[in-house]
């Protein structure tokens, strides 16, 4: 289980199908699961870190376990030109005030996609196996490609 | 602000125009509709309320009768009142989505006009729409004529939207027969019949944006079983309601309805069960039996197909003691079985007092007339039964076929 952002970031924390398990006289009426606890008319303008997300909200999920492979970001060669933020079709790319933080490997499915669209050179973000340690892939980062003379 | 319709004491009106002028007095929020015969001039009808200024509410017009439920749950889940008709072909496109309205315990209520389904292609009026639909987990009301095709689908709102039930209810009648029958229909002014429905109340509407809601999520071997438990624990109990319903809407109209309609059951010694249009002919012809040739003949109607009345239809079955034996009418081809209305009776029948012997009737299929001769016939044969103590025929039987004697399955006994 990851920390979040904050202290009180619920990000992640439940394993997904770990919920308790009520029976049919306590499941919502007709498959309606509510995002948030409470009245949350303002959630739009909060940070997802400050919002209170209900129990059944994916944001609580963890569903790291479906990744083989990830991405490692690598904040040395990075311009923060949001481009995987943009594209991550999973909202995993954790960004604030335009500037790239990391990945929320709670939420992470390993599609690459973030990879294939970071235009730098070297990229600031590569595909390492799920198992290999993150500070050991950032050791062994490519060097910059020289342009091919014509 | 809808203008008031001025109506009569008495109209004339066929069913399909009644069914409509219920729905614009209910005031539905949304329509979303798609045309197929005979169920056509409902939603033409209200297009037309909804153009002359009768109604505030949203008509869409959509590509498909699969659209045209699918239009109509995104309506009900962003939380308004919803309503659309169909038969037959269309009723069966809709089939995947009905299941999804009942599922999300959403109270839209959808006026069939039941039609023979295809092959061979059909547009009269039988059973086989209404059969399609009823494990789809919908309320299932049942007209006989073209008032209570007026009355039905306004108890039909105010059944499915109380907040213990909160499901779909469906209202039947008969294609042509009803739906395009011109009779005498005494409705009610728009202001009382809006009174009587009452406001809608939504639950978990998406347009509530300080609960934001996932509508119909997605569940697997650890949840869905729990959720359609919940499903039908809704349906079966919703019987207290729509007695309460009806209580209310006879104190309001003098009309009572009730889960199951009964006939001359007090003494009848022969019984016949019967849905649609073909009930008032039944009581007809049981009438005359009487008179002329002395057979003690009953009619059981089942007014709510589902939840299906078996408490009811066990009363009515125990409530002569002299019943001996009873015939169900099934108006729908069996596809390889007894028809659904002998196997949901004789089930109930079967924890019964009286016990009595249980037959089967196909008839009537792709709208095959269903004369009081034939019925006069049925019920001699039952009486046979009865006198002889036992089936004298096949068990399922073939009325009104033209060709050999069709029948299947005869009483086992050495």
């Amino acid at each position: 289980m990851s920390k979040g952002l904050q202290g009180t970031d619920k990000r992640g924390i439940l394993e997904l199908g770990a919920e308790e398990k009520i029976g049919w006289d306590a499941v919502p009426q007709g498959v309606v699961l509510h995002s948030f606890d409470g009245e949350t008319s303002n959630s739009a303008l909060l940070k997802p870190e400050d919002r209170e997300y209900s129990e059944f909200n994916s944001y609580i999920a963890s569903v790291a376990s479906w990744r083989v492979i990830k991405p490692v970001y690598n904040r040395d060669i990075c311009i923060d030109c949001q481009n995987c933020w943009v594209w991550c079709p999973d909202t995993s790319i954790i960004s604030r005030d335009k500037q790239m933080l990391g990945i929320d490997y709670d939420h992470c499915k390993g599609c690459g996609v973030c990879v294939e669209v970071c235009p730098t050179n070297p990229k600031s973000l590569l595909m390492f196996g799920e198992t290999t340690d993150n500070d050991e892939s950032l050791a062994n980062w490519p060097e910059k490609k020289k342009k091919a003379k014509k | 602000m809808a203008k008031k319709f001025d109506l009569n004491e008495m109209e004339v009106w066929d069913g399909n125009y009644a069914s409509s002028q219920a729905l614009r007095q209910a005031q539905v929020d949304v329509v979303a509709a798609y045309p197929i015969t005979p169920s056509t001039p409902i939603v033409e009808g209200y297009g037309a309320y909804k153009a002359n200024g009768y109604i505030d509410g949203e008509y869409v017009m959509v590509e498909s009768e699969h659209a045209a439920m699918s239009g109509c749950i995104g309506a009900a889940a962003a939380g308004g009142r919803v309503a659309t008709a169909t038969s037959s072909q269309g009723f069966a496109l809709m089939a995947e989505v009905l299941y999804q309205a009942s599922g999300m315990r959403l109270p839209i209520v959808l006026c069939v006009v039941n039609r023979a389904l295809a092959s061979p292609l059909n547009v009269r009026g039988d059973h086989s729409d209404m059969y399609l639909g009823r494990d789809s987990g919908w309320i299932n009301l049942d007209a006989f004529n073209a008032q209570e095709a007026y009355d039905l689908p306004l108890c039909a709102f105010k059944i499915g939207e109380n907040l213990s039930v909160r499901l779909p209810v469906m209202v039947h009648q008969d294609g042509f027969t009803t739906s395009h029958k011109a009779q005498n229909v005494s409705p009610l002014q728009d202001e009382v019949a809006y009174k009587f429905v009452g406001k809608y109340v939504p639950v978990d509407d998406m347009l509530d944006f300080s609960r934001p809601v996932t509508h119909g999520a997605q569940t697997e071997e650890d949840w869905h079983y729990e959720h359609k438990a919940k499903q039908h624990k809704a349906l079966m109990d919703s019987v207290k309601v729509i007695d309460e319903v009806f209580a209310e809407f006879k104190e309001l109209t003098g009309r009572e309805y009730k889960r199951v309609e009964t006939y001359m059951m007090e003494d009848a010694e022969v019984a016949m069960v019967v849905l649609g249009s073909s009930v008032e002919t039944a009581i007809l012809s049981a009438q005359q039996l009487r008179e002329e040739e002395g057979i003690k003949v009953g009619i059981i109607a089942p007014r709510v197909f589902r939840p299906f009345p078996y408490d009811l239809i066990r009363d009515s079955i125990d409530m002569s003691p002299n019943l001996k034996a009873v015939v169900c009418m099934d108006k729908s081809a069996p596809g390889g079985a007894m028809g659904a209305l002998f196997n949901e009776v004789s089930a109930a029948a079967y924890s019964t007092n009286n016990r009595p012997i249980m037959t089967n009737y196909i008839y009537g299929l792709g709208g095959r007339d269903f004369t009081i001769n034939e019925i006069k016939r049925i019920m001699r044969e039952q009486k046979a039964h009865a006198d002889a103590g036992h089936i004298t025929t096949e068990i399922q039987q073939f009325s009104g076929v033209r060709g050999p004697k069709l029948g299947f399955f005869t009483t086992r006994r050495d």
